[in-house]
């Protein structure tokens, strides 16, 4: 079978790489050892050998080009009795290793386009092995568990059985202080300084979600503006839609937030934009992420073109994202991408919060509670709720008056929601 | 004298503490090791080792015995205990010679004395000489010794324990062997080969009491057949001593009876050795009926002390405390792929007559546990090699989960089956399913072919019966 020749990595943190050059062409036969390419990256240039001898069948990706992502099959090497016939399917595995898109927005997978722009969601990278004994396999497939999203204890972080059964595990195992305090018990272990903990290992969730936080607090100019939302509009008109859909749906406070966001956006297209060194992506659609909490860590399932739903068909879609984000069975294309995000933490009571971007992505909407406060009209004071956001933006391409502008449209939305269902 | 200073000081030589201390050295450590009589601890002098050389001779006598049946003549067969004694303490010290070679090799300082913690690092060598050395990391292996019944205490004459037993002057003609776990069965097999008229007494309702029962009760019957005479149920409650022998009082399943013998062995379990450790001086250090209580890698409460091996608490088996020992010194050193030991992969091994091997779960267990179980079951007499060897009495069972075909447990009895235990415990390890034990290739003509078809068996796909 043709071998594919793939991007390498040539540091642990490399995602993409330059492939500089080539020193062989089609039809070459090549040593194992034999150096065939030379890869830049960043910090260094360094060369590729050939891993298996064979003739070269096929280059795939063109000497010179930038932004290759690692893993990548970039040639197809023939052993022995093959030929360019055999090839074939090699090219169209290739395409299924990049994300399924009907739409726009080429990412980091396709080498050439959006070079600069940071891979938006990195998931486990695709075709890579995944470590996991026998065991494991069979029970995540039981149990419809990613394997991906799994995070191994076992011999060299391979995954083994109690990985998979790990969300069981970990909700046991409280209150066994019967025998002695200050005794680590179980798996328990006991620090330098005598203090009892348990380990928990990070899955991959946590670890890309830790990854990505860091990376955009530290990398992203951050802004932030606060605005307060007069809602008592917003729950009268929720009020009367759930009462006319006499409990065949539910619309929650949420809902019309994503709703408002989504049309703002469209009504104000600079704030619904990814920064580029090179040019300012302004999206074409209104593509909103919603932030998740899930056992597993924090998902930003995505409600797609959300200008074009209904506040129904956004509920019901947010609904069972969030469900399926809880049972860790999100597809990729369901999580990655993206043009805005909405983290409400209303719920809980929080008046309000600084929500950190989501990157590529520019801005982020930070969600507190209703609470009903006094306020005055025409010298006379009134009881009236009022939610307060705040939207944390990217400087580089929603600045401070930008912000502000998109603010008072999205406050437009929301304090006459009747506007949204035009 | 300046104190001396390790990065690491171990307690007790045996299976355990030796193994830390040369993996230690192994990690760069500055290892120190304390033992007060015999480098390979109890295993190596007065256990594992010199009972197997025992079990061989009596095999030897059994195999000789029965040498018609292999077409060979033999006349006049007679064995001298002396010799058979002699050969057992050869192979200890042999081993234990070997031990002391294994630490000198890699720069381990050995210490000759009981060692006795004084906290805060401290530990105390009484020995013919007295001193202090201090060490960053302390491990404790003291180990255990046999369990003494309030009323049986041993004598050393009339009433042995393990070591007594190991050393007999003169054959005695009549033994009782209180306890059938693997001490007491497998110096009932010893005695019982050599001819000697043994009864075991075992308090529950089977011989060895953790095995699957069908193990037991497969062993119980060729036992028998041998001429053991087996009492399960049975509580002695009183040894009355006379000149050259000891009547036994025994309640059978509230019956009592009366039983003379010319000598008892008491094999009823184990005690772990923690007095004069100096535990007072190290308040973190708990113990839990009896053992010191340690986490997955063998840390007590107390900032650098740890426990591994039989006085850390069961399974008491020398592999074991081997391996905890790797487990200890491994985390201390900082390394990253250190993982707490699963009990449920540690085998267990007999070497009676015949061979008792085991891992993980009972068919009972398992049922308890809430699994839904596949059992195979493969015997000996289906098998070319156990019948050209004139082995044909044995039985392999294997114990799946339904649902996920984890091997939960694998049993066997018969020839051999302590050497091939193994392959299922590196697949239990590997958690391996059904289907790679069934993809797996195994050689022609042997007894581990068995352990292939038990696994068929359990699937319903056994070619061989």
């Amino acid at each position: 079978m043709p071998i594919n020749v793939l991007m390498p990595a040539l540091s642990p943190t490399m995602t993409e790489g330059n492939l500089a050059k080539w020193h062989v062409k089609e039809g070459d036969s090549v040593e194992a050892g034999d150096v065939i390419a030379e890869i830049e990256t960043d910090k260094a240039t360094m060369e590729v050998e050939a891993v298996d001898e064979g003739t070269v069948g096929k280059i795939l990706i063109a000497g010179g080009t930038e932004g290759v992502a690692v893993n990548t099959p970039i040639a197809v090497l023939l052993e022995e009795g093959e030929s360019a016939n055999d090839i074939g399917d090699v090219p169209a595995e290739a395409a299924k290793a990049a994300p399924k898109k009907d739409e726009a927005a080429p990412k980091a997978a396709a080498p050439k386009a959006a070079a600069s722009a940071p891979a938006p969601q990195a998931s486990a990278p695709r075709g890579e092995r995944i470590f996991a004994s026998p065991l494991a396999k069979r029970i995540a497939a039981q149990k419809g568990i990613d394997l991906s999203s799994v995070s191994g204890s076992g011999p060299r972080g391979r995954i083994v059985k109690a990985d998979v059964e790990g969300a069981k595990a970990g909700a046991v195992g409280p209150a066994r202080s019967a025998v002695a305090a200050d005794v680590p018990q179980g798996d328990e272990q006991i620090n330098e300084f005598g203090m009892i903990y348990t380990a928990v290992p990070n899955n991959n969730i946590k670890k890309i979600t830790a990854k990505r936080l860091l990376e955009s607090k530290t990398t992203v100019p951050h802004f932030y503006l606060s605005v307060e939302f007069h809602i008592d509009g917003l729950l009268a008109a929720r009020k009367q839609i759930n009462e006319q859909a006499g409990g065949a749906y539910k619309l929650s406070v949420n809902d019309f937030i994503v709703k408002a966001c989504a049309n703002a956006l469209q009504a104000y297209p600079a704030a619904n934009t990814q920064w580029t060194d090179d040019a300012v992506l302004q999206f074409k659609h209104s593509d909103i992420s919603v932030a998740v909490a899930t056992p597993n860590g924090l998902i930003t399932p995505i409600v797609k073109k959300a200008e074009t739903k209904g506040l129904k068909q956004i509920s019901a879609e947010v609904k069972e994202l969030a469900g399926k984000a809880r049972d860790g069975k999100l597809k990729p294309e369901e999580f990655q991408g993206g043009t805005f995000s909405v983290s409400n933490l209303g719920m809980y009571g929080i008046d309000d919060f600084a929500a950190i971007i989501n990157p590529p992505q520019s801005c982020i909407l930070a969600v507190g509670a209703g609470k009903q406060k006094p306020y005055v009209v025409n010298g006379e004071v009134k009881v009236g709720t009022f939610m307060t956001c705040t939207l944390s933006t990217d400087h580089r391409t929603v600045d401070g008056a930008v912000g502000a502008e998109f603010l008072q449209v999205l406050k437009q939305y929301i304090e006459n929601p009747v506007s949204m269902l035009v | 004298m300046a104190e001396q200073n390790f990065d690491v000081i171990v307690i007790g030589g045996g299976p355990g503490g030796y193994v830390a201390a040369i993996r230690a050295a192994q990690l760069k450590m500055k290892v120190a090791l304390v033992e007060a009589e015999h480098l390979g601890g109890i295993c190596l002098n007065w256990g594992c080792i010199p009972t197997k050389a025992l079990l061989r001779s009596s095999e030897v006598h059994h195999l000789i015995q029965h040498a018609d049946q292999f077409g060979i003549s033999v006349k006049d067969v007679s064995f001298d205990l002396k010799k058979i004694v002699e050969r057992s303490r050869g192979v200890a010290k042999q081993l234990s010679g070997g031990i002391g070679h294994l630490l000198k090799k890699n720069k381990v300082t050995v210490f000759d004395g009981y060692g006795q913690l004084l906290g805060k690092g401290k530990v105390a060598v009484n020995g013919q000489s007295k001193e202090t050395i201090s060490g960053k990391h302390i491990i404790i292996a003291t180990g255990a010794r046999a369990r003494v019944l309030p009323g049986l205490e041993p004598d050393g004459k009339l009433i042995w324990t393990y070591k007594e037993a190991m050393v007999p002057d003169t054959m005695p003609k009549s033994l009782l062997v209180v306890g059938s776990g693997a001490i007491g069965i497998e110096f009932a097999s010893f005695y019982r080969n050599l001819g000697v008229d043994v009864t075991v007494a075992e308090v529950v309702d089977k011989v060895l009491p953790v095995e699957d029962d069908e193990i037991s009760a497969f062993a119980h019957k060729q036992f028998e057949k041998q001429g053991m005479k087996i009492l399960t149920g049975a509580q002695v409650k009183k040894l009355e001593k006379g000149k050259d022998n000891v009547t036994a009082h025994i309640e059978v399943k509230g019956k009592m009876q009366t039983l003379t013998i010319d000598r008892v062995i008491m094999a009823v379990g184990i005690q772990a050795n923690t007095e004069k450790i100096g535990l007072e001086a190290v308040p973190g250090v708990k113990l839990d009926r009896g053992h010191i209580v340690t986490d997955g890698y063998m840390t007590t409460g107390e900032q650098g002390v740890y426990a591994i091996g039989d006085v850390a608490g069961a399974p008491w088996l020398a592999h074991k405390a081997s391996h905890e020992g790797i487990i200890c010194v491994e985390k201390i050193a900082g390394m990253k792929d250190v993982h707490p030991m699963k009990t449920s992969n540690i085998p267990g091994c007999t070497y009676c007559t015949p061979q008792v091997a085991s891992v993980g779960l009972t068919e009972k267990a398992a049922k308890e546990a809430g699994y839904d179980i596949n059992v195979g079951r493969f015997p000996f007499i289906g098998n070319g090699k156990a019948i050209a060897l004139g082995e044909p009495e044995g039985m392999v069972k294997t114990i799946f989960d339904k649902k996920t075909g984890e091997l939960l447990g694998a049993h066997m009895v018969g020839a051999e089956v302590t050497e091939m235990i193994q392959g299922y415990v590196v697949g239990k390890t590997a958690e391996l399913t059904e289907a790679e034990f069934m993809h797996t290739v195994f050689p022609h003509p042997t007894l581990s072919e068995m352990m292939h078809e038990s696994v068929l068996d359990a699937y319903g796909r056994a070619i061989h019966f």
